[in-house]
């Protein structure tokens, strides 16, 4: 059984240290811009932080991923050559790309580099997957949340490369790197600005009766009663009414986390080489609690014993949490 | 803060020179310092907040009674308690249990969590909450401590009894 | 430059005999140029219409229509797999990629690029060129200012440069059909419901705003994409080929207006008066290519 590498969010430069303390044997991170999908406010990092903590992970021997995973548009590239600049003379371990010109740039302008194919390039065929590394040498995928394990071990068997699966975190529904729901509400665009439901337009009302109304600049995503759990304000999380459901409805999916902690052993005997964990958008006390628990799982696995589960329901969306796709076809 | 609605509940009646309880007065220039450290300790804080250091947020820690109103400019810094019932104008309002407010701040309970669980409000500018929230988690160690430490053993003791309050004031609070 | 009106492949699950009819009087009537055929976003619809297409194709290229093969746009069973395989073994048509899986066949060889391929700038067009690409339809969202960014690369390449004009945008795929669950069904079980629904599923919020439409895995928008207001600066952008999405109106006009403002023979006003005389159930929207909300509508200056 290959060493499963526990890859990690790392939001801020203390973010990191708490994730390479917490257990991680890598960890991801992004600039403070529109090259990673979590373009977020008072996130990520300075070229400066970056530096420091490249240098601070390197040390104690933990891998650094830098996301370069959204799509320039046009006259905008050099935002993200000049990342990808940054990235390799601070020696991080892989870029992680979406955009077929960004991978194509890295292949060729840093050809030392690794490169890791992003969620958001949404390859999820073995086709799609050989693509990339045989133009751009990509050496690992990160699996879209839409594949079942027997899926995944026998996709494993048709690719040359690494393979990386979600195990714990948000569970995004849309096929990634294909959703434009926030750009056409707000106006900025999830591929090419990094944002997804973006918090500058985002607006909770709360009535007398403790009723949080959640907008998306004026559009409604959901309504929720005193007593019931929220999710993230995002569209494809939000209710609607249909001509055939008398009341509101989670048209496309319940606020819910995915959480793969009891299919650890399965999927590391499909031939999984890592375990992504999501959420650079969370705080350290998540990174703390989800990298340590997901460390214990793993090695216990690893050391032939039955993992012992800290219970992370508490840090889920909408405090429910799913195998999602993993588990069965049915979800589809 | 531009193009970003400014919410006034309250704002006319703060500005009539209603006088708050003794207490309240007494605290105002301990917060002010401590706001003044806070900020020359964790520079980091600052630079990360960015262009909503103008924001004004008013902190609802259920339980005390009083409100926090905190403008985190470096220019015109402002710690300032508020009499409750009587909201000073502000852009964002963060509430929940005193507590969990204070474990937010020291990183050491997720934001995220306690917002699906609905024990802490937003209401306002998301931006300037989210960017917060995002910049104190960049904090290491605990500004709590930090602050308490300010007052040697008697700021511990107030920070302890503080907690303490606040856990009288939630009776569903866990210790 | 050449102004070439094109007719995208219909995203719904129109019955066999609608489809039959729609293309029929496309062909004879309608004066578009080109027109992409195909299922693009369900694999299990697809059986129903497969073995018309030969026929379909033919009566359009009788009536002076070139006829581009168009691939679905989630590819991830056996099944999905394989009819990619099979249309990129098409050698007497063009066809259009809309998942990457189709990259890995065609490279070498001519084929179009669809607008589900994320081609957002020039390298990545630069990249595609060089493998076969000769023709690439943008993503919805692309702001005008990028399209011309990269009008002038596709000009450079020779390429052919598509942009929706006109219909319901495509705003998110996804493995879960939500038409199925819209009826408590799942994929593998949906009965097809989708085909009750000709212009998708519409989905209000809980204020009561119309907002989205639902095309089983596919979400639209409500708002329905016209650029005719825009339709010079569109030129201007180096873009050679405008594309049509059907949906439930009448098409045959939709395609009049734009052929006529095209072409000189209306003004923009006069076609914005004829498209608002068709009533269609959708408000307009231009927002994607200002670089604004999509849904919002733009007045341009004429």
């Amino acid at each position: 059984m290959i060493r499963p590498e526990l890859v990690c969010p790392a939001g801020t430069p203390a973010g990191l240290r708490t994730a390479v303390e917490a257990g991680a044997d890598t960890v991801y991170c992004g600039f403070q811009n529109a090259t990673n999908a979590r373009n977020f406010p008072g996130l990520n990092f300075t070229p400066q932080e970056m530096e420091r903590a490249v240098g601070h992970a390197h040390d104690r021997g933990t891998k650094v991923l830098l996301a370069l995973n959204t799509f320039p548009p046009a006259g905008k590239f050099d935002l993200w050559r000049d990342a990808a600049a940054l990235g390799a003379e601070m020696g991080v371990d892989a870029f992680i790309v979406a955009d077929i010109g960004v991978a194509d740039h890295i292949a060729r302008e840093h050809p030392g580099a690794r490169l890791h194919l992003s969620v958001q390039a949404a390859a999820s065929s073995p086709e799609a997957i050989r693509y990339y590394c045989r133009e751009f040498g990509v050496k690992r995928v990160v699996l879209p949340r839409i594949l079942t394990v027997p899926e995944i071990e026998a996709l494993a068997a048709e690719i040359p490369c690494e393979i990386e699966t979600f195990i714990f975190g948000n569970h995004g529904l849309m096929v990634e790197g294909r959703c434009s729901l926030t750009n056409y509400v707000t106006g900025l665009s999830t591929n090419m600005d990094g944002v997804c439901s973006p918090a500058a337009d985002v607006h909770y009302d709360r009535d007398t009766e403790g009723t949080m109304t959640t907008r998306l600049r004026d559009v409604t995503i959901d309504r929720f009663g005193c007593a019931e759990t929220a999710g993230y304000p995002t569209i494809c999380k939000g209710r609607y009414h249909a001509p055939h459901r008398e009341d509101g409805y989670y048209a496309f999916e319940e606020p819910v986390s995915l959480n793969l902690a009891k299919l650890l052993p399965s999927l590391m005997g499909a031939g999984v080489h890592a375990f992504k964990i999501e959420g650079r958008q969370r705080s350290r006390a998540y990174v703390r609690k989800v990298v340590g628990a997901f460390r214990r799982a793993v090695d216990d696995v690893m050391a032939g014993e039955t993992p012992a589960l800290d219970d992370l329901v508490a840090l889920t969306e909408g405090r429910k949490q799913t195998e999602g796709a993993f588990k069965t076809k049915k979800w589809r | 803060m531009t193009d970003v609605p400014t919410h006034d509940s309250g704002g006319a009646h703060a500005a009539t020179g209603w006088a708050p309880p003794l207490p309240l007065f007494l605290l105002q220039p301990v917060l002010a310092r401590v706001v003044r450290r806070v900020a020359s300790r964790y520079p980091e804080l600052l630079e990360r907040l960015g262009p909503v250091r103008g924001a004004r947020f008013l902190i609802d820690p259920r339980g005390l009674p009083f409100t926090l109103l905190l403008k985190p400019d470096p220019d015109a810094l402002l710690l300032r308690a508020c009499p409750r019932g009587r909201p000073p104008a502000h852009d964002a309002l963060i509430a929940g249990r005193f507590l969990d407010l204070l474990e937010l701040v020291d990183a050491a309970e997720d934001g995220d969590a306690l917002f699906f669980s609905r024990e802490l409000t937003i209401t306002g500018d998301t931006e300037a909450v989210v960017t917060l929230r995002n910049a104190l988690d960049n904090v290491e160690g605990s500004v709590a401590a930090t602050v308490a430490g300010m007052f040697g053993p008697p700021g511990r003791a107030a920070l302890a009894a503080l907690r303490r309050a606040a856990r009288r004031g939630t009776p569903e609070a866990q210790p | 430059m050449s102004r070439k009106l094109t007719l995208g492949p219909i995203p719904f699950h129109w019955p066999a005999e609608t489809k039959r009819d729609f293309y029929a009087r496309i062909a004879d009537e309608a004066p578009v140029d080109e027109v992409y055929l195909g299922e693009v976003i369900c694999s299990k619809r697809a059986p129903f219409f497969e073995r018309a297409y030969a026929a379909v194709a033919d009566r359009l290229e009788r009536g002076g229509k070139r006829v581009i093969l168009s691939s679905l746009s989630e590819v991830m069973t056996k099944r999905e797999r394989q009819m990619m395989a099979g249309l990129c073994e098409v050698d007497d048509r063009e066809i259009e990629i809309n998942n990457n899986s189709g990259l890995l066949h065609v490279s070498g060889r001519t084929h179009r690029i669809g607008p589900m391929m994320n081609v957002y700038n020039e390298r990545t067009l630069a990249v595609l060129h060089v493998r076969g690409a000769t023709h690439f339809a943008l993503p919805v969202e692309m702001p005008g200012h990028a399209v011309a960014r990269i009008g002038q690369a596709a000009a450079a390449a020779g390429a052919g440069l598509e942009v929706q004009v006109f219909g319901r945008a495509s705003l998110a795929v996804s493995a879960r059909c939500y038409h199925a669950r819209a009826h408590g069904r799942t994929k593998d079980n949906c009965q097809f419901v989708c085909e009750d629904d000709p212009d998708g599923m519409p989905l209000t919020t809980l204020a009561g705003e119309p907002f989205l439409r639902i095309n089983g895995i596919q979400t639209l928008s409500q708002s329905c994409v016209n650029l005719l207001g825009d339709l010079d600066d569109v030129a201007a952008s180096g873009v050679t080929h405008y594309r049509l999405v059907p949906q439930d109106t009448d098409m045959l006009a939709v395609v009049g207006v734009f052929r006529d403002v095209l072409d000189g023979r209306a003004t923009g006003a006069e076609g914005a008066a004829r498209m608002d005389a068709l009533d269609i159930a959708a408000p307009f929207s231009n927002g994607f290519w200002h670089a604004r909300p999509g849904a919002h509508h733009v007045r341009t200056a004429r």
